[in-house]
């Protein structure tokens, strides 16, 4: 399988603005490969870097070490390749929900009325076809993530990245959400790499499940394949005993890093 | 009875006019000689004297208006000269903001000079406008500028600072250049601090113009109240005062229609109907 994302040996230090000298390592000797089409999740304890790889791999942010190469090329800026589904809100206010989805066609210099066409199958793909006019602060939390989604899935990226893209929905919205996005993953079989700190939605959801340590300094610590049979229904497939058991195996790995993670959190000054 | 008549959302202009009828009355019966006997002053023409009186206010801006018709150019000087300063003061501020806030090291560089100008009493350039623009439009355009810029400009370095850093990295990642940037994300936000500061900055562009008239011009409103004022014809000033008022009401209406077409993106509380 060649790699559409490959992490090498990545660690991230942060400087402190006001103090030279304080720093923070998130991560440290990350390597981590996702493979064309491959659904890669990466759980985590609360504040362990997860979301700085993420950057990392979208060239937002320039590892301190290490290397990211996209199909094999070495990642110069922001990576083209790829596209990025953010944990907090990410739409243009000032566009409307249609505005929004044609953003990045626009970017790439399509044609008006081809962006707009291609813009509106997607919204009609996540269930929003009569919504194209509405502005973000007119739609609820789950019509404004959908089209955050469909923002991103329309330029057709071949590596998809999501922080946490659903944590902030209720469970019934989440679990619809989660569904289409296997639906249209099926249908296009792309890279995805998957923050998330919920393991249910983690083995639900993907090939290979990653655990990172806890902070300061997080590394990969376990990587578990999950080998349950598509197509999943997210809600249907935690009832199955394969799936119980893999989460008792991942969380056993899991659970001491959460509780160091929260140890430490509880002993900041 | 209170109930029919108490102040609703419908009727409340009724009262608002109300108010202000009453408002006249009053100045009417104080100021009138011999209406009614003096109290605060000895002649029963001081009031009037100091105060003017609001008939003959009102014929002068009949007189205006109407019988004369000779407001018309002073009027248009001062709405003319207010409009540019606004324009250019805010097309100036959105620039210099813009630029400033996306260049670290200028607005480094400038900020004490920034803040030095912004701390002057910047009305006190109007002699100095005066003698580098002469007496004509173009000393009180330059001083509506200076006061419409920093509002503007502040708005506008305040609104790029404070554009969200996801909403940024999303357009990024959809393949934004840094022209894009400017254009799709940084001006929309922009925008939105400086329609919130509009009001002020015509509010200011109208002070400008009407203050740097009043220094020394030979047209405009402002002319016309310092003209007025020498002759201690107080009712002809007080005419003046009242016509700046309402023009500068009809302003911030415009404006305000303006940033309701403009800015509907943004939520506002309470949109629900009724049914």
């Amino acid at each position: 399988m060649t790699a559409a994302l490959d992490l090498k040996r990545v660690a991230c230090t942060f400087v402190s603005r006001h103090d030279p000298n304080q720093r923070y390592t998130a991560v440290q000797d990350v390597s981590l490969m996702v493979g064309a089409g491959e659904f890669v999740s990466v759980v985590g304890p609360t504040g362990c870097g997860k979301s700085t790889l993420l950057n990392v791999g979208a060239g937002l942010l320039e590892p301190s070490t290490g290397s990211v190469s996209v199909f094999g090329q070495p990642l110069v800026g922001i990576n083209r390749r790829a596209g990025y589904m953010f944990q907090a809100e990410s739409l243009m206010p000032w566009r409307t929900a249609l505005g929004n989805v044609m953003a990045g066609l626009e970017f790439q210099g399509l044609p008006a009325t081809q962006s707009r066409a291609r813009a509106e199958d997607w919204l009609r793909r996540v269930g929003l076809g009569g919504f194209g006019d509405r502005y973000p602060h007119q739609m609820s939390g789950g019509m404004r993530k959908r089209v955050s989604l469909a923002q991103t899935l329309v330029l057709d990226p071949d590596i998809i990245l999501m922080d946490e893209p659903f944590s902030a929905l209720d469970i019934q919205t989440r679990q619809l959400m989660e569904n289409e996005l296997l639906t249209l993953w099926a249908a296009k079989k792309k890279a995805v790499l998957f923050i998330t700190h919920d393991l249910d939605e983690a083995i639900a959801m993907s090939d290979r499940v990653v655990v990172l340590s806890a902070g300061p300094g997080s590394h990969p610590i376990g990587e578990f394949v999950i080998d349950i049979p598509r197509p999943r229904d997210v809600a249907e497939v935690k009832i199955t005993s394969r799936f119980i058991e893999l989460h008792q195996a991942i969380w056993s790995v899991l659970r001491d890093e959460v509780l160091k993670g929260y140890q430490q959190q509880l002993q900041a000054p | 009875m209170w109930k029919l008549i108490k102040p609703r959302a419908q009727t409340l202009w009724l009262w608002q006019l109300s108010l202000l009828a009453l408002l006249f009355a009053f100045w009417h019966l104080m100021t009138v000689p011999g209406l009614i006997p003096p109290m605060l002053f000895s002649d029963e023409r001081q009031a009037a004297f100091f105060f003017g009186e609001p008939i003959k206010i009102f014929v002068r801006v009949w007189a205006w208006f109407v019988r004369d018709a000779d407001i018309y150019q002073h009027l248009g000087v001062t709405l003319t000269e207010t409009l540019l300063a606004f324009a250019i003061g805010s097309a100036l501020g959105l620039a210099g903001g813009l630029w400033l806030a996306l260049a670290p090291l200028a607005s480094a560089l400038l900020e004490p000079y920034i803040k030095a100008f912004n701390a002057m009493p910047r009305i006190i350039l109007a002699p100095i406008f005066a003698v580098w623009f002469g007496l004509g439009m173009g000393s009180k355009v330059a001083l509506g500028v200076t006061l419409v810029f920093f509002i503007v400009f502040f708005n506008v370095y305040q609104g790029v600072k404070e554009v969200s850093p996801v909403v940024l990295a999303s357009a990024r990642m959809l393949g934004a250049s840094q022209r894009e940037l400017l254009r799709h994300v940084y001006l929309p936000s922009a925008t939105s601090w400086v329609f919130s500061s509009l009001h002020t900055s015509v509010g200011l562009a109208f002070v400008g113009a009407v203050v740097g008239e009043y220094l020394g011009s030979s047209q405009g409103v402002g002319y016309l109240i310092l003209q007025a004022e020498g002759s201690f014809d107080i009712n002809t000033v007080m005419a003046g005062i009242l016509v700046l008022t309402a023009f500068a009401l009809v302003l911030d209406e415009m404006v305000g229609q303006i940033e309701k077409r403009l800015m509907k993106w943004q939520p506002r509380s309470g949109e629900t109907e009724k049914l």
